[in-house]
């Protein structure tokens, strides 16, 4: 079959822009039909937090922390809006009797809800050739990963395991309120982690020419430690365990006893399964033992464990494909569901909706 | 006809797989249907594991629930996630939630508006579940929480220190958790929890996980790895059980109100769970005449109510698999008879 690069003859191009244009004209369609498509609703919930006493926070409901603040003005407080998504039939439903709720359409999360739909299309666009759509959606993806890695980094790791040690007092005033001081004298700048924040700042070295050499020793560190953390991993967990449990009886007893027809099918079956899983371990290490040549009764074996492989490697693929299906799947739910309305499988909208898809149909 | 084949373009496969996909998914999305599962040993003795964890030591579960994957890999984990919080929450344990991936945090906030936010209104967080959020490391942040947990858990994901948090006490390291359940999409994952949590500290371990890891994982069950989960097919067998076993033990409690033995009712629960659409049949036979018209009213209305879509998302998925494995093996033969077919003619491959 032919590759993806080679060009198409013009008639092979019309049909392509006859199926793209049909699929445009739909969406447009679907887009006046019913309550339109690819809306978010949300709802805002007022929340109000009083300081009952030092780092000592208490949630209220509104009439409850009105007491509190007039019973104690001094106290710190805390309040915000916090706007939770709602299904769409909750927005119909407030329409329908009259209007004036305090749900409303959100614009930020319904051009997120597009742009999302955008940028899959826009990756699915690859299917057909490289275009820059695909390409605008692949950067956006990358920069966008690579930043978001960085500041979790900085929020879950570097303020948690190092500056709420180093200078607890700046992270409790500054960055972390929710944390509570310590107690222990020792535990106040703790000044041991002054070793790992050296290490850090002599891996970044690397990107200075002059000190790229400083960053050895970190990277000695992490790399000494790795390889210590490993062979204990990898040696107890998979070798010896792995050992221990190929050492096992050929002849099993079968688990279903219901009746004397089915304990000795089962029984057969499962030692059947332990004598193929003996015969193959011993197999595959035979063809991977590559100091006696793999002729007479030794290649036998280690064709015999070729098979193994191959076995093992369609399963991988066999499952490899499911997987990918599974997100191809998902993605087009998001498509069908959330941004075009067709279909309703959450029961996040009225029946109505389905009726006017239906039309659409 | 050979040659139009030999020469087919690529993207006309690409257009079959989307029609094999999206026409299901349309389908089943405006029908309701989802093809019925058959529970795997796999899939069972993960349900089992997560359903007897804490039993031993009579007191609810500690479960730590490490969902390890992102976006990318979450139409096929979402619902492993979505159907362990599910039993996790009516079984009443208690819920750990940890990530070591970035965006693992928003997997766990997506689960838990999902399953806990929307339909156990009841659990507290703090009490019942909390989450502990990312942690950069890899299996160095495994290997440190078997030593101690709180040297690398400081604070939960909102910043507050684990000490003013209920459920934190008593819990100093992994051996303090009953069981380890974890979703992965990779490295790290599942191999690295097996190594350093559950072969090391000798705590019970299950997982599920993306296809592409499933076949490296399986030696290690059941020894090492007590429930497996794989790909699709393992998601939507585990949500068919978790399913079903809500349902079944639903019906059991409105049987004991009814005067059934408490073992009978099970054993009733359980025969009318798995075939929901006989249970009005069942309400006028002489075994249910001990019921009174509310408790065999209560016992339709269970049979009858619609399961949320989102206890169903794996099950949907398993309509589009169908079609597309279908496609995929049509192919494969159609490939081959093309290259055999030229062989004979004397072409290249």
């Amino acid at each position: 079959m032919s590759a993806v690069s080679e060009p198409m003859s013009p008639r092979q191009r019309a049909t392509w822009a006859v199926i793209l244009g049909v699929c445009i004209i739909l969406i447009v369609i679907r887009c006046f039909i019913g309550e339109g498509m690819g809306k978010v609703y949300v709802e805002p919930t007022n929340l109000q937090f009083g300081e009952l006493s030092a780092d000592t926070w208490k949630s209220m409901d509104q009439s409850e922390f009105a007491t509190f603040v007039a019973s104690n003005p001094d106290a710190a407080t805390e309040q915000w809006t916090q706007y939770d998504s709602v299904p769409p039939s909750a927005y119909f439903e407030q329409q329908q009797q009259g209007g004036g709720g305090s749900i409303f359409l959100s614009w930020p999360r319904t051009i997120g809800l597009w742009l999302a739909a955008f940028f899959t299309l826009a990756i699915y666009s690859f299917l057909y050739r490289d275009n820059p759509f695909y390409k605008f959606a692949e950067s956006v993806v990358v920069g966008v990963s690579a930043a978001y890695a960085m500041v979790v980094g900085f929020w879950d790791t570097i303020v948690p395991n190092l500056i709420q040690r180093l200078l607890p007092q700046f992270a409790h005033d500054h960055l972390t309120p929710g944390m509570t001081l310590p107690t222990d004298a020792a535990q106040f700048n703790n000044l041991i982690f002054l070793l790992p924040l050296a290490l850090g700042i002599m891996l970044l070295c690397r990107l200075v020419p002059k000190g790229a050499w400083m960053s050895l020793w970190p990277l000695a560190f992490i790399v000494g430690t790795m390889a210590g953390l490993r062979i204990v991993g990898y040696t107890e967990g998979d070798l010896l365990s792995q050992v221990r449990d190929t050492i096992s009886p050929v002849y099993v007893p079968g688990a279903d006893t219901s009746t004397p027809f089915m304990a000795v099918w089962t029984t057969i079956w499962s030692s059947v399964a332990a004598c193929l899983l003996v015969i193959g371990v011993l197999c595959c290490l035979v063809y991977f033992f590559f100091s006696v040549e793999h002729k007479g009764a030794v290649g036998g074996v280690a064709r015999v464990g070729i098979w193994y492989l191959m076995i093992t490697f369609g399963a991988a693929f066999g499952f490899t494909v499911m997987g990918r299906i599974a997100l191809l799947a998902a993605r087009f739910e998001f498509l069908f569901d959330d941004w075009l309305w067709l279909i309703d499988p959450n029961q996040k909208r009225a029946l109505v909706e389905t009726v006017s898809m239906l039309m659409c149909l | 006809m050979m040659n139009f084949l030999n020469t087919l373009d690529r993207r006309w496969i690409f257009l079959a797989m989307a029609l094999c996909v999206g026409v299901p998914i349309l389908v089943i999305g405006l029908t309701g249907y989802t093809f019925p599962e058959t529970p795997t040993p796999l899939a069972e003795a993960f349900f089992n594991e997560v359903d007897t964890a804490g039993e031993a030591k009579g007191r609810r579960a500690n479960i730590l629930v490490a969902l390890d994957f992102d976006p990318a890999s979450a139409g096929e984990l979402n619902p492993m996630a979505v159907s362990l919080v599910h039993q996790c929450a009516q079984k009443g344990h208690r819920m750990y939630f940890i990530s070591l991936w970035p965006v693992g945090p928003q997997m766990i906030m997506e689960s838990v508006d999902k399953v806990i936010k929307r339909h156990y209104p009841e659990m507290v967080y703090g009490e019942d579940y909390v989450n502990l959020g990312f942690k950069a490391g890899n299996e160095q942040v495994i290997k440190v929480m078997g030593i101690d947990l709180t040297t690398e858990f400081r604070t939960d994901v909102e910043g507050t220190t684990l000490s003013k948090i209920p459920m934190m006490q008593g819990i100093t390291n992994l051996e303090d958790f009953d069981l380890i359940a974890e979703i992965s999409a990779g490295y790290p994952g599942s191999k690295e929890w097996v190594l350093y949590a559950a072969t090391q500290y000798n705590i019970p371990f299950v997982s599920g996980m993306t296809g592409v890891q499933a076949p490296q994982l399986y030696p290690y069950f059941p020894n090492q790895l007590q429930g497996l989960l794989g790909a699709i097919k393992g998601a939507a067998e585990y949500e068919f059980l978790v399913n079903n076993w809500v349902r079944e033990d639903a019906m059991a409690k409105v049987l004991e109100a009814g005067g059934f033995p408490e073992s009978k009712a099970m054993e009733t629960a359980a025969a009318l769970a798995s075939k929901p659409q006989q249970v009005s049949t069942w309400t006028v036979t002489a075994e249910a005449s001990t019921l009174g018209p509310e408790a065999k009213t209560k016992l339709i209305e269970l049979a009858t109510a619609p399961i949320p879509g989102e206890y169903l998302e794996g099950q949907r998925r398993m309509g589009p698999q169908l079609f597309a494995h279908l496609l995929m093996v049509f192919l494969i033969i159609l490939g081959n008879v093309i290259f055999f077919a030229q062989r004979r003619r004397g072409g290249g491959a």
